[in-house]
């Protein structure tokens, strides 16, 4: 195999791995949301600098790919892809950090005013990450053109969260837990952030292999 | 002689150069096979493929350079504003007047610098020495060099470093006008920084000249054309503008090559 080689094999591997890290922390939202678990919360922030580093790393291993290789065609696709990729995948992990920290607020309180499930967003937000990733590792077009249709149900999803929260507020009483309000309400903007980067993984994974942008444009 | 009138227009479908159907023999060895490709003035198009992929063999039908090998046969035809370049009506000295041709190594004659780019003029019957003097300066710096050699126009060329050399040849290229200019390798045989004021040089010279350009080197391929040529085992695989091909060409065999995962 020739040098060039094993450094892209690297990079893949690279990415990967730091896939498979933010994934393993967005699979647990879902639980410590339901169960505002602040033990989880704090191990969150605490490990954040581990998806930074690992940021860093990759993206000067593509650098000094794209310096010392000059790589074309497919190779420069893929190099590009997984800078755009490590870049969302680090933004991914900041998203989970920010939950992390609502939740850590409303634990706060100790009887919950009011709760909303966040159950089938973080679902839907955690499927088109893995679903993202899966089709960046087996090179599957048509999955990763599932997940952009997948936005739109995660969007439709933030706007309920938003409704019934508003209408909570303007309940009777509602208005003394309006800090409670605006952290449960950001929790949905946060996974929303979060299958925002998702879907744009998986739009990178389509130039990666078709050579065409697809973003800014409705597809389906 | 005057310096050749070619519309910048890029609407204009009309190709400056065109192969249609080309097949090429050494013998009974076929080394171009149906090629059919169009050059547009103005644009520069770059030659690639591996060694023995028959690119340098279709560069050099463009100027019938492969008339000199006597075992030579060539199908198709060749046309040049639209007349073929193959009937045999056709005057090749003026030809390749007109399709002008520096090679891989530097190659100027054992003479003057001066000499050396007066020379296609005087052997075109031309004794002007104002003409002549003239010709030689604007020919020398259109190929980037004029500064470097003004003050020993008489000193043989043979003393200028091997990209001084290069453009020297370059100047008595296009001392005879031509309107189109292929280029074998030019840069191969020079060091970086010699490499780069020739890549300059074309990007400068495709203003007023068809420039068709062989060359090993993808990255110089990738930086100096407009458009790419990729040929494999005597035919013409893939041809497009240039940043498509290095970014997303159509072809897995253009693929394979470009990305240094051939055979």
């Amino acid at each position: 195999m020739i040098h060039f080689q094993r450094e892209l094999d690297k990079i893949k591997k690279m990415i990967l791995s730091l896939g498979a890290v933010v994934e393993h922390r967005v699979r647990g939202i879902k639980q410590a949301v339901e169960d505002l678990e602040v033990d989880w919360s704090k191990e969150i922030v605490h490990l954040d600098r581990e998806i930074d580093e690992m940021e860093v790393d990759i993206e000067e291993e593509c650098l000094k790919v794209i310096a010392l290789h000059q790589p074309v065609a497919a190779d420069l696709r893929f190099l590009v892809a997984v800078i755009k990729i490590n870049n969302d995948l680090e933004r991914i992990g900041d998203e989970v950090v920010n939950i992390a920290r609502r939740i850590q607020r409303l634990a706060k309180h100790p009887v919950a005013p009011y709760q909303f499930d966040y159950t089938d967003m973080a679902d839907k937000a955690e499927n088109m990450l893995r679903m993202s990733l899966d089709s960046l590792v087996n090179q599957d077009i048509d999955l990763a053109v599932k997940v952009l249709c997948l936005d739109d149900e995660v969007d439709e999803l933030k706007n309920i969260a938003y409704d019934r929260i508003k209408l909570a507020l303007s309940e009777e009483g509602g208005i003394e837990d309006v800090g409670y309000m605006i952290n449960l309400l950001l929790i949905s903007r946060h996974i929303e952030r979060l299958a925002d980067h998702a879907t744009n993984i998986a739009e990178e994974v389509i130039y990666m292999i078709k050579g065409e942008i697809v973003r800014h444009r409705k597809l389906v | 002689m005057n310096v050749p009138e070619q519309s910048k227009n890029d609407d204009s479908p009309e190709y400056k150069m065109s192969s249609e159907d080309l097949d090429f023999y050494y013998g009974d060895f076929k080394a171009l096979n149906n090629v059919t490709m169009g050059f547009k003035s103005c644009e520069v198009t770059a030659l690639i493929g591996p060694s023995g992929c028959g690119k340098s063999t279709f560069l050099r039908c463009l100027n019938r350079m492969n008339d000199l090998i006597p075992i030579s046969r060539v199908d198709g035809k060749i046309t040049l504003d639209g007349e073929n370049i193959y009937l045999p009506s056709v005057d090749v000295v003026m030809l390749r007047r007109k399709v002008g041709m520096v090679f891989q190594k530097p190659n100027p004659f054992p003479k003057s610098i001066f000499d050396n780019v007066a020379y296609g003029l005087w052997v075109n019957g031309i004794k002007d020495k104002a003409f002549v003097r003239d010709c030689v300066e604007e020919s020398l710096k259109r190929a980037a060099i004029w500064d470097e050699v003004k003050d020993r126009l008489q000193d043989t060329a043979l003393g200028l470093s091997g990209g001084q050399q290069q453009r020297l040849c370059i100047a008595r290229a296009l001392a005879v006008k031509p309107e189109v200019v292929l280029m074998d390798e030019p840069a191969s045989a020079l060091d970086p920084i010699a490499t780069q004021k020739i890549e300059e040089l074309i990007h400068q010279l495709k203003e007023m000249y068809t420039i068709i350009i062989v060359t090993h080197n993808m990255q110089q391929a990738a930086r100096v054309s407009d458009v790419t040529a990729f040929f494999y085992l005597g035919k013409l695989i893939e041809a497009g503008d240039t940043d498509s091909i290095f970014t997303r060409p159509t072809k897995k065999q253009t693929e394979d090559y470009i990305t240094g995962r051939f055979g």
